[in-house]
């Protein structure tokens, strides 16, 4: 867990600029992934500093989950450089369980064994409030119970850098309201960098300090949320940057004018 | 019933009522009983022919006779030794195939390299009839155990394969991806998701291997044998004993009804997970 990031470069950067600082969690300079002829990534700037929340936005198939991967070193990239923090850990959107562990045991899978390891499990269960589901199998879980063990995964580790892949999408309106909240007061608490992947406005503005939008391979918006919080979404500020998001995602928002009576 | 009374009332209304849950509590035992009611008919229908005459002693004993037998070749101690003889054979025979399949059948559905390497020849071998590789085996190993137990072996080792291939095979791409996103190693992998996801195939695996273990005990038990159950029936067979023939067969029978039994207590014992739980 060393404090400088590890280097994957695969080609010079196009614009070598100011050299990453210990401030940087993440610096993304010039990044292409090519699936067949199609470059799903072309080009990709992107900075994260220290204990930031980036939220990055993109339709369907705009390779946001690509990058997203790439950057937990579950795919690779084809150009460009890519330096990433040691201790990276991603929730996925599925909770991805193993069934035939419990609950603590899935916390803490893949750490040493001991006394110790089992005492932070039981306080990352106790921070996403599942430390009575402990002894559980992962097939008595509901839906949101589970994505709130693979979160405590996640936590356990301390990462420096915490991915998120659309790990609110399978869940119901209600629980991923919650979810959003809890996620935010963790962050909050826990201070890693984190890249919240998602097709949802909304969710992005609610939590994100800085939000960035992934279209055509390169990322055309990347601005910071000056709206403070806690973010209500009647806030004319946040209707005005959910407006101006969707734009660039390619959705034009129908003005109240136009809705019918 | 509540269908039949309210039928008045919904006629009027054009609904149906939905008749509530009841709960009908099962009595313990009655699926045994159930389970137990086939083999207890069918030997009622045996007793009667030998009764009737219907079934002539010559082609096969009554019950009683049968019993008789039975009682004879326990008190003699000669069933004793030839259960201890053949069940060794089947069980040593068995925990050398199963293994043996199991390691390949991992090795050929977690690395692709295994399966290049492995997989085409150990299908070929497949194919051959394990019968066919008696005549091999005795020039081989002689006419002692150890033929008989590498033929055993043989014989169970490849369901146990296929069913441990496939089943590692289909372990959830996704589940291996997160926990080697969290650090896990290959051996622990292994150990850890992918076995325990490939249980109810090993568990089916072990199942057909066996019954195959005892298909190829009957086999192993004709080379030359002075000892055991085979031997037992050779030696029935030509003194026209049938009543001895069926006790042998009833045996293999309930050798092959207690393997049955062994895999579903482990499956019991072996996935708690499984039955706790249905949501996911």
């Amino acid at each position: 867990m060393s404090g400088t990031p590890a280097t994957a470069t695969r080609s010079q950067p196009a614009g070598q600029d100011v050299a990453p600082g210990p401030a940087t969690a993440v610096r993304l300079r010039g990044l292409r992934r090519t699936f067949g002829t199609r470059h799903v990534l072309d080009g990709v700037d992107l900075d994260i500093a220290r204990g930031e929340f980036v939220a990055l936005l993109g339709a369907s198939g705009t390779g946001k989950t690509t990058l997203l991967r790439i950057l937990g070193a579950l795919d690779g990239h084809d150009a460009g450089t890519v330096l990433v923090p040691k201790a990276r850990t991603v929730v996925f959107q599925e909770p991805r369980l193993i069934p035939s562990k419990r609950v603590l045991a899935n916390v803490t899978v893949a750490l040493p064994r001991g006394a110790r390891t089992r005492e932070t499990g039981l306080r990352a269960l106790r921070e996403v409030g599942l430390e009575s589901h402990a002894k559980a199998w992962p097939a008595t879980l509901s839906g949101g119970e589970a994505q709130r063990v693979a979160l405590a995964r996640a936590l356990v580790r301390e990462p420096e850098l915490l991915l998120l892949d659309e790990p609110f999408a399978a869940l119901d309106a209600l629980t991923r309201l919650r979810m959003q909240d809890l996620v935010g007061e963790l962050c909050r608490v826990h201070r890693p960098a984190v890249l919240l992947v998602t097709h949802d406005v909304d969710e992005a503005v609610r939590l994100a300090d800085r939000v960035a939008v992934l279209r055509d391979g390169r990322l055309v918006t990347d601005e910071q949320i000056t709206i403070d919080r806690p973010r209500d979404t009647a806030d004319p500020r946040f209707a005005a940057l959910r407006t101006r998001l969707l734009t660039d995602l390619g959705v034009h928002p129908v003005s109240p004018k136009e809705l019918p009576a | 019933m509540s269908l039949l009374a309210s039928s008045a009332d919904t006629r009027a209304t054009g609904l149906i009522e939905l008749p509530a849950r009841t709960a009908r509590p099962r009595r313990r035992g009655s699926g045994l009983a159930l389970r137990i009611a086939g083999p207890v008919v069918l030997v009622l229908g045996w007793l009667w022919a030998s009764a009737s005459g219907t079934l002539s002693p010559a082609l096969l004993s009554s019950p009683g006779q049968v019993l008789d037998a039975l009682r004879e070749l326990w008190s003699s101690g000669q069933l004793g030794d030839a259960l201890s003889v053949s069940l060794t054979r089947a069980g040593l025979g068995l925990a050398l195939g199963a293994t043996a399949g199991l390691v390949l059948g991992v090795l050929t559905g977690f690395s692709r390299l295994g399966e290049e390497l492995l997989d085409s020849s150990v299908q070929l071998l497949r194919t051959i009839p394990f019968l066919s590789l008696v005549p091999l085996f005795m020039v081989w190993f002689g006419i002692g155990e150890t033929a008989r137990v590498v033929l055993i072996a043989v014989a169970t080792s490849f369901p146990m394969y296929v069913s441990s291939s496939g089943g590692v095979r289909n372990t959830d791409r996704k589940l291996v991806e997160a926990v080697r996103s969290f650090g896990m190693g290959r051996l622990a992998l292994v150990r850890e998701v992918v076995l325990p996801g490939a249980l109810p195939a090993l568990l089916s695996g072990l199942r057909l291997s066996m019954t195959l273990s005892v298909i190829a005990l009957i086999a192993a038990e004709e080379i030359n044998s002075t000892a055991g159950i085979g031997y037992l029936m050779a030696t029935a067979q030509e003194y026209s004993r049938t009543d001895i023939l069926t006790v042998c067969i009833l045996i293999y029978a309930l050798i092959g009804l207690a393997a049955d039994g062994t895999v579903r207590l482990l499956e019991r014992l072996l996935m708690p997970w499984r039955t706790q739980g249905v949501r996911r």
